[in-house]
């Protein structure tokens, strides 16, 4: 077997694990980077192309920033994390300029706030080699590797290209294995299946905020693509009559009527109101959603297209890894986690917020992360050679605890896509409906935990159904303990918002979960 | 998703088989092209054709691309600007965040008068 050696691990290839292991070479770590796919086109940033929370260094704008964005965080978040991720992100953006093609603002100056998927990831990419970051690509991490003393010290994974198994013994390791979209179809979404989250709570962490994953993006019925040229859409039923849909600055009501309005047939639109300027600039700024249509034989700004709500589950929902300190370490010593892994209520609350913040999170967060697991490895250099039996803890996909037999996977993902992601039981919770899809999860779950064994290089897809279901479950079970609503979680049956719930919902453990409340540190600033 | 990868213009490099993102493609044998083994898995994100430094590859979106009047193999690559097809390939870029927002305020003024005209007795009917 190939065994890596180094300071640290990422794991991931989008903003995130990018970031972390740029930060952590310029420690003079000695930096692995394992990504399932190519670090360059894998990870939702990828066929995009974000936008990040910029806001010039001075106080007074960045004070107003954080207090616009911490009324809508429903008193979950941290205006010290806030300010924080402004600053990191405000620093970090300018570095990649050896690698990037930045252009002109339309003022004189330089626009950096934004950054195309592609030459983003190709420059952190090409940043991360010049600091002498190694990148393993297509080399899917199945487990984690934990010391005696518990402390994680290396991941194990299979080689898809050269079909064979890996491992590296590392000092410390961060998951950037972004957040899980269940497979639906959402843009770039296919690797993000919540294994980071998975192989954490295997080792111990714990997941916070997983009831914060309602979270939906519109895009042609064949073809999830970036959202701009949507925004000024008009909607229409099968009869060809127009719909009142609210615009964007009303996210909760716009979901609800779309949901309405798919309940009783298929729903078009068209661009005919869409901005004049528009047309002009949409090829270059996102060339693959002019392919959606143009391929298709369309015409994107004259013809009438069906349109559907694409999943984002925790993607652009909030929850993830719980995080203890500013350095993103998870509760198990040697253990990180950035970007959409971890949670993002830090800095989003309960709501997600018009994007911007979540590419800053991914960044600041690889960034943190990257010197925290750096400083970690420090402390574990000279023990690294001693070669230490290191214990695998990858458990259902790759250990059943029963006897092996067939299992399908696709059926699994179904049950975990309809559970999470079904409009009517995302946007409307109940005790009722909660408690339904918790026990067909559960069926889900016993079947893969008893019996599903992928080998090979189908331990790969073996993990991601374990880890799909596995995530519905939390975040179904977190949507239940929080008897409340709050933010993008709706309850019927508890309708308005309980000062009682004004705590993140912790919840861990795989067979049986558990879960509790933990209030908050912003609860005094706030209140 | 996937559906051709040219041999006739295909040099074998693997590189797209080294950079889709979900191991759809297997590696170039025998002086044949990479064989798109795992179709299934393709996320039609047109990054390998972004890649592909001799334009071989045809991601379709539902349609052949013999069904489409003006023939797009390589519109990826010349769209995105990338090996010198355009000078600067992102000088437009930074219009995106005001076009969402004047998208945003289209379809908002939109619904309010759609709901004033709503409480207008005579549409009720
Ligand atoms: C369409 C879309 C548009 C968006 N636009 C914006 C925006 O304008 N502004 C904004 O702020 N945010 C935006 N976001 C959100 C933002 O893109 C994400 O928050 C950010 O990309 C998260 O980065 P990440 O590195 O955590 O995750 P990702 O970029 O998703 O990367 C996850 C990585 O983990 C890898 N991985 C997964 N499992 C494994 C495994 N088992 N082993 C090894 N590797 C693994 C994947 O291959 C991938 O490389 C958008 C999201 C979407 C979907
Ligand atoms: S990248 Fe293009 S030229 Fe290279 S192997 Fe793939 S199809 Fe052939
Ligand atoms: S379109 Fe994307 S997912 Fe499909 S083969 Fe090409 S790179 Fe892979």
């Amino acid at each position: 077997m190939n065994e890596i050696i180094a300071d640290v691990l990422v794991i991931g290839g989008g903003m995130a694990a990018g970031w972390a292991a740029i930060s952590a070479a310029k420690t003079g770590a000695r930096v692995v980077i394992a990504d399932k796919g190519f670090m360059g086109t894998s990870g939702v940033t990828a066929p995009a192309g974000p936008n990040h929370w910029w806001v010039p260094p001075e106080p007074g704008l960045r004070k107003a920033a954080v207090e616009r964005r911490l009324e809508s965080t429903f008193g979950l978040a941290d205006p010290v994390w806030m300010e924080r991720i402004i600053d990191i992100t405000w620093q970090s953006i300018p570095e990649i300029a050896p690698w990037y093609p930045f252009s002109g603002d339309g003022k004189n100056g330089t626009f950096r706030s934004g950054l195309r998927g592609p030459e983003y990831l190709r420059a952190l990419r090409q940043y991360a080699t010049k600091l002498g970051v190694i990148i393993l690509d297509q080399h899917p991490v199945l487990e984690l590797l934990a010391r005696q003393d518990g402390s994680i010290g290396g991941a194990a994974g299979y080689d898809r290209l050269n079909d064979r198994p890996w491992n590296a013994r590392t000092g410390a390791v961060i998951l950037a294995t972004g957040g899980c979209a269940f497979r639906s179809g959402l843009l770039g979404s296919y690797n993000n299946t919540g294994d980071g989250y998975l192989m954490g709570v295997e080792a111990g962490a714990e997941l916070s905020g997983m009831e914060f994953c309602v979270s939906y993006s519109i895009s042609p019925a064949w073809l999830s693509t970036r959202t701009l040229p949507y925004t000024g859409a008009r909607y229409f039923n099968a009869e060809g009559q127009l719909l009142s849909i609210p615009g964007w600055d009303k996210p909760r009501e716009y979901l609800c009527k779309l949901a309405d309005a798919f309940r009783t047939g298929p729903v078009y639109a068209d661009l005919h109101e869409a901005p004049v300027g528009l047309p002009a600039v949409i090829r270059e700024i996102q060339p693959a959603t002019v392919a959606a249509f143009e391929r298709r034989g369309l015409d994107m700004f004259q013809d009438r297209f069906e349109v559907k709500l694409f999943g984002e589950g925790t993607i652009r929902g909030i929850g993830g890894l719980r995080i203890i300190d500013d350095v993103c370490a998870t509760a198990v010593p040697g253990l990180f986690a950035a970007g959409d892994a971890a949670t993002r209520e830090h800095i989003a609350g309960a709501t997600s917020g018009g994007g911007a913040q979540n590419a800053a999170w991914a960044l600041s967060s690889g960034v943190l992360s990257g010197t925290g697991a750096a400083r970690e490895a420090k402390k574990r250099r000279k023990a690294l050679n001693q070669s230490e039996k290191l214990n695998p803890l990858g458990g259902p996909g790759l250990r059943p605890s029963d006897t092996i037999k067939t299992v399908d996977n696709k059926a699994a993902i179904q049950t975990a896509q309809n559970e999470i992601l079904d409009l009517d039981k995302a946007l409307w919770r109940n005790e009722t409906k909660l408690s339904s899809s918790a026990s067909l999860l559960d069926a889900a779950w016993s079947e893969i935990r008893n019996n599903l064994q992928g080998r090979n290089l189908d331990a790969v897809s073996a993990r991601e159904t374990a880890a799909m279901v596995a995530t519905a479950r939390w975040c179904n079970a977190s949507a239940l303990v929080r008897k409340e609503s709050r933010g993008m979680h709706v309850r019927e049956d508890y309708s308005q918002q309980s000062p009682e719930y004004q705590s993140h919902i912790i919840t861990g453990g795989l067979d049986k979960i558990t879960s509790y409340l933990e209030k908050p540190r912003v609860a005094e600033v706030v209140s | 998703m996937i559906t051709e990868i040219l041999s006739e213009r295909c040099n074998n490099c693997n590189t797209c088989v080294a950079v889709c993102p979900d191991h759809v493609l297997d590696l170039a044998k025998n002086d044949q092209p990479p064989a798109i083994a795992r179709p299934d898995q393709c996320q039609t994100c047109f990054l390998c054709e972004l890649y592909c430094p001799e334009d071989a590859i045809y991601v379709a979106v539902v349609v052949p691309r013999s069904e489409l009047q003006n023939d797009p193999m390589g519109n990826i690559r010349r769209d995105y600007g990338w090996d010198g097809h355009k000078e600067e390939p992102l000088k437009n870029f930074w219009q995106l965040g005001g076009l969402l927002r004047e998208g945003v305020m289209i379809s908002s003024a939109r619904y309010a008068l759609q709901q004033s005209d709503d409480k207008k007795p005579e549409k009720k009917i």
